[in-house]
């Protein structure tokens, strides 16, 4: 995997953490599985984790790596083998139902009732909270009001997850855990939930995501925790995690299709990204190719890309230097 | 209860209803198997003037005085077949018995038939007292008949409170065992508990949900049948109702009992389908009880089916009262008790 096992000092983790309650604490977090063939199998190995009130926390790692255990043992729907958790200083044990009730949750996969529209199941979602959004202003805020008499049935999946988020939003949570809230979603679908996100976070919201995006976590998230085997392996900002490992790197991808053009202004905008421009008609890729200075995570994204005769190293200096000519 | 636990009941009961009625599938079930059901069978076993018992005659110098004597009884339809066919015709039921006179001419005949089949054993006591009686034999006793055609004895007033029963018990299964397992496998559940919703408040969905399905279930399939075949209900359809509820919650109670674990929804069919086909068998849905070996009726009576339908049958046909209704009732009661324990002891939310 492409993530590489360095430790960043959670730099604004130190400066806030007297003077903000945390949102979610775990500590020395362990799980078990006992497979059917009586193998033992350690999801999550003595893991750490503190998201701030007000914060955006990603946990990003490979599948497999222990994300959705985690998630699942924070929001109360797995019991640990060993550790503690507590959200907003409460714990489960105690105070299930204060915690329910401050809690937005988007489970990975899950689906809603087939039959139901989209109106009928906020409605109901909103039903289960004793305090909660207008379900017309939670429609609103992840852009359904047009799909609103639509059953879930015939949503795509983009409508779908925007959905699945009303429902979690429509509590009026303190605290939101979407678990791959993005995964096998079109650019434009990925962009409204992020949309969705910023806002709650905005309005002073807590949340902790799920990813295989390093993209994602750049834009929408404070702090990220890359995990690995059940374990925390990095730690820090986006910038921090980026620059931690190896400096300007430059990227080249393959675009399937000819005719269909890569936003460059898009790419451009990208915090870590310093210019991007097209390259075509080269005789070792496929179709047109888009390049950009990026670090970190791209690297390995234009690594897959390129076409595998061609070595990815000789590939990047060779158009680095083309790109200084 | 405050307002918010009512409002969140609401709409849990409309999903659970919303989720039935948008299902094309589960009206058809639910509503439409019944009545074809009860037209099918009511058809197939009408009532209607005796049939004539069918015999024959094998074909010799004496058949055509034979069948001419026999001919004149309306119970018995007699033909004249060939040996060959006299026989195969008796081997696969077409006649009941072959009357076989004597070649030589001294007016002495044979009777060729099943002991075993009730109808072959009809069928020669009727033949050998019309050709005796067409011989001349007198009648020593005077005898007079009476006929009975009491209402509430042909087979659809049997039929009808079998398909009752029957219709009660996969509904409840179905509708939720199969139903929550489907939950379950596609998260739908975890999803659920992920909210500050209260579990009771969900189990009661469906109780609710079932209990209210049966006002709409049960009435088609009786106010057909007693316009198409004049099935009544000779008891109070107070108590049938609250035998049909007992019956309609026993059996969601086992479909909460067979969704309590499992993953698969595959599996929850399965169970059910185990559950289920003893019962369509033995609980005399389709015919009387009585018929199984009498070992086995102490077993066939502790069944749920069956003392859901001889319930149902004693009020609708025999127009009893609830306290007439207590082995039924109580048989009910225990299976309930049984299953909504288990599935509360079971029940896995995620």
């Amino acid at each position: 995997m492409l993530y590489a096992g360095s430790s960043v000092k959670p730099a604004r983790a130190r400066m806030t953490e007297n003077t903000k309650p945390l949102a979610v604490r775990c500590k020395g977090l362990i799980k078990v599985y006992t497979t059917r063939h009586q193998e033992m199998v350690v999801a999550v190995n003595h893991l750490d984790l503190e998201v701030h009130a007000g914060e955006c926390f990603g946990l990003l790692g490979p599948n497999g790596a222990g994300k959705t255990t985690t998630v699942e043992i924070l929001e109360g729907l797995l019991a640990p083998t060993a550790g503690e958790v507590e959200l907003f200083g409460k714990t489960w044990e105690k105070d299930e139902r204060f915690l329910r009730e401050r809690l937005g949750i988007s489970l990975q996969h899950t689906h809603l009732p087939e039959r139901l529209t989209v109106r009928e199941t906020v409605e109901l979602f909103r039903s289960f909270f004793t305090q909660g959004r207008d379900v017309d202003e939670t429609i609103d805020l992840v852009a359904l009001k047009d799909k609103e008499k639509a059953r879930y049935e015939t949503l795509s999946g983009g409508q779908r997850q925007r959905l699945a988020v009303a429902c979690a939003l429509v509590g009026n949570p303190a605290l939101l855990f979407l678990d791959e809230p993005t995964t096998g979603l079109d650019p434009q679908s990925r962009r409204m939930l992020w949309e969705v996100v910023l806002a709650f976070k905005r309005q002073g919201g807590s949340v902790l995501l799920t990813t295989h995006y390093m993209d994602e976590a750049e834009r929408l998230c404070d702090r990220v925790g890359v995990i690995d085997h059940g374990q925390m392996i990095a730690l820090g900002t986006p910038k921090e995690l980026i620059e931690s490992l190896g400096g300007q790197q430059i990227v080249e991808f393959t675009v399937e299709g000819a005719d269909e053009e890569v936003n460059l202004d898009a790419l451009s905008t990208l915090p870590s990204v310093h210019s991007a421009r097209w390259h075509t008609g080269r005789p070792a890729s496929r179709g047109a190719a888009g390049a950009l200075g990026t670090r970190g995570r791209r690297r390995a994204q234009a690594h897959r890309a390129v076409d595998p005769p061609c070595h990815p190293r000789r590939r990047i200096r060779q158009f680095d230097r083309k790109a200084a000519s | 209860m405050n307002n918010a636990r009512l409002t969140a009941i609401r709409e849990l009961v409309l999903t659970r209803w919303r989720t039935f009625y948008r299902e094309p599938g589960t009206m058809f079930w639910t509503f439409g198997l019944p009545v074809v059901l009860s037209i099918a069978l009511g058809m197939a076993f009408r009532n209607q003037e005796p049939e004539p018992l069918p015999a024959a005659v094998q074909e010799g110098p004496q058949a055509e005085h034979v069948r001419e004597v026999l001919a004149k009884s309306k119970d018995i339809a007699i033909k004249v077949l060939s040996p060959e066919a006299a026989h195969q015709a008796l081997r696969t039921g077409k006649v009941h018995v072959v009357v076989i006179p004597s070649s030589s001419g001294d007016g002495k005949v044979t009777y060729r038939f099943d002991p075993t089949r009730p109808d072959s054993r009809l069928a020669r006591t009727l033949v050998d007292d019309a050709l005796q009686r067409g011989e001349g034999r007198p009648d020593v006793v005077q005898t007079a008949t009476q006929h009975v055609t009491e209402p509430g004895s042909r087979y659809i007033d049997f039929l009808i409170p079998g398909l009752v029963g029957m219709g009660l018990m996969s509904s409840g299964l179905w509708g939720i065992g199969f139903a929550l397992a489907e939950m379950r496998t596609r998260k739908l559940l975890k999803r659920l508990i992920a909210t500050p919703m209260h579990k009771s408040d969900f189990m009661l969905s469906f109780l609710l949900v079932r209990a209210a399905l049966l006002t709409i279930e049960l009435p088609p399939l009786l106010v057909f049948s007693y316009f198409a075949f004049k099935v009544g209900i000779n008891g109070s359809v107070i108590t049938l109702t609250l035998i049909a509820l007992l019956g309609a919650l026993v059996f969601a109670g086992m479909g909460l009992l067979f969704a309590s674990r499992s993953e698969n929804p595959q599996i929850v069919s399965g169970l059910i389908n185990v559950a289920t086909f003893p019962m369509y068998l033995c609980s005399g849905v389709f015919f009387s009880t009585a018929r199984f070996p009498e070992w086995t009726q102490p077993f066939i009576k502790l069944l749920p089916l069956t003392a859901l339908i001889d319930g149902l049958r004693a009020v609708m046909i025999d127009g009893a009262g609830i306290l007439q209704l207590t082995s039924p009732l109580l048989v009910l009661s225990v299976w309930g008790l049984l299953c909504f324990a288990g599935a509360l002891k079971l029940f896995k939310w995620h």
